[in-house]
């Protein structure tokens, strides 16, 4: 048999995340991550959000990604087959490989958030003289 | 607190209709909507339908996908969509994360009435497809006038 204690470990649900401002739910978006040389790509599958009120944010190597999608039927529509929620669109990275933030492009295109994350130019090996005096 | 003894001459039908009830309840309880199909996966693409008195409205998501990709059929009462999305072509790419699906799909659902094929309209917008299925003039709810005959 085990003991008690009063001591509890923290779950998972304790450490401390990102928590949402804004009421309703959110959906995490399907994403491809692809490296390339020079850069990285990121699709994110977020249908139905508008393309001009994403928000992409890149600070502290942290990429975050939110799209607000507005419900589309009235509140009180009863379905006959309802498979899936409507929600807005929120996504996190931590992106490890230096990043340009400001050559970050992103464009919005039949449903597809797709995200252009440019390396920074690899340091130069330098040889460093050493003079004998 | 009850506890259940397990019989094994309760006849079969007993269960079927606790499991029935047991499901109907859970269904009758869902914290919002789609959270059954969060939980599992299922038949691609997933599909919203609701109705109003003249149509039946379908809708699904489908990112990355434009009209050329997709097919729709309507006969009879059933609705059929099929498609595929392409897989992205990349030179020297390695793939940190691939959740987005690729490939063909085909998905026929069998709808309450009958639907006026011909009257058929379809929407793709920013991935989210929407198409408004007219009843079948036979299946629309018809206003009976009563006439008051007085003698």
């Amino acid at each position: 048999m085990t003991t008690e204690t009063t001591m509890q470990r923290k779950t998972d649900s304790e450490v401390t995340q990102t928590e949402p401002t804004r009421s309703g739910r959110q959906y995490r978006p399907n994403v491809d991550i692809i490296e390339q040389p020079g850069h990285l790509l990121i699709r994110a599958d977020m249908a139905g959000v508008r393309g001009d009120q994403i928000d992409v944010r890149f600070e502290n190597g942290t990429l975050t990604i939110f799209g607000p999608a507005a419900q589309r039927q009235q509140q009180n529509t009863e379905y006959l087959l309802c498979e899936y929620g409507v929600g807005d669109f929120y996504r996190t990275f931590r992106v490890s490989e230096a990043i340009d933030a400001q050559q970050i492009t992103a464009a919005y295109q039949h449903g597809v958030l797709t995200l252009h994350l440019p390396k920074v130019p690899a340091v130069q090996p330098r040889k460093i003289a050493v003079k004998a005096g | 607190m009850t506890i259940r003894v397990f019989n094994p001459l309760v006849p079969a039908t007993r269960l079927r209709g606790e499991m029935d009830r047991l499901f109907s309840d859970l269904a009758a309880n869902l914290p919002w909507p789609g959270w059954l199909a969060e939980t599992g996966a299922s038949a691609f693409p997933a599909l919203n339908v609701w109705e109003d008195e003249q149509c039946l409205y379908a809708e699904a998501e489908l990112p990355g996908m434009q009209m050329d990709d997709l097919e729709l059929l309507v006969v009879g009462n059933e609705l059929t969509i099929k498609g595929e999305r392409k897989a992205g072509e990349e030179d020297e790419a390695v793939y940190h994360r691939r959740e987005r699906g690729v490939g063909a799909f085909s998905r026929v659902v069998r709808l309450p009435v009958e639907i006026d094929a011909n009257k058929v309209e379809a929407r793709l917008q920013d991935g989210v497809l929407t198409v408004k299925l007219p009843k079948a003039e036979a299946a629309r709810p018809r206003k009976i006038e009563v006439k008051c005959v007085t003698k």
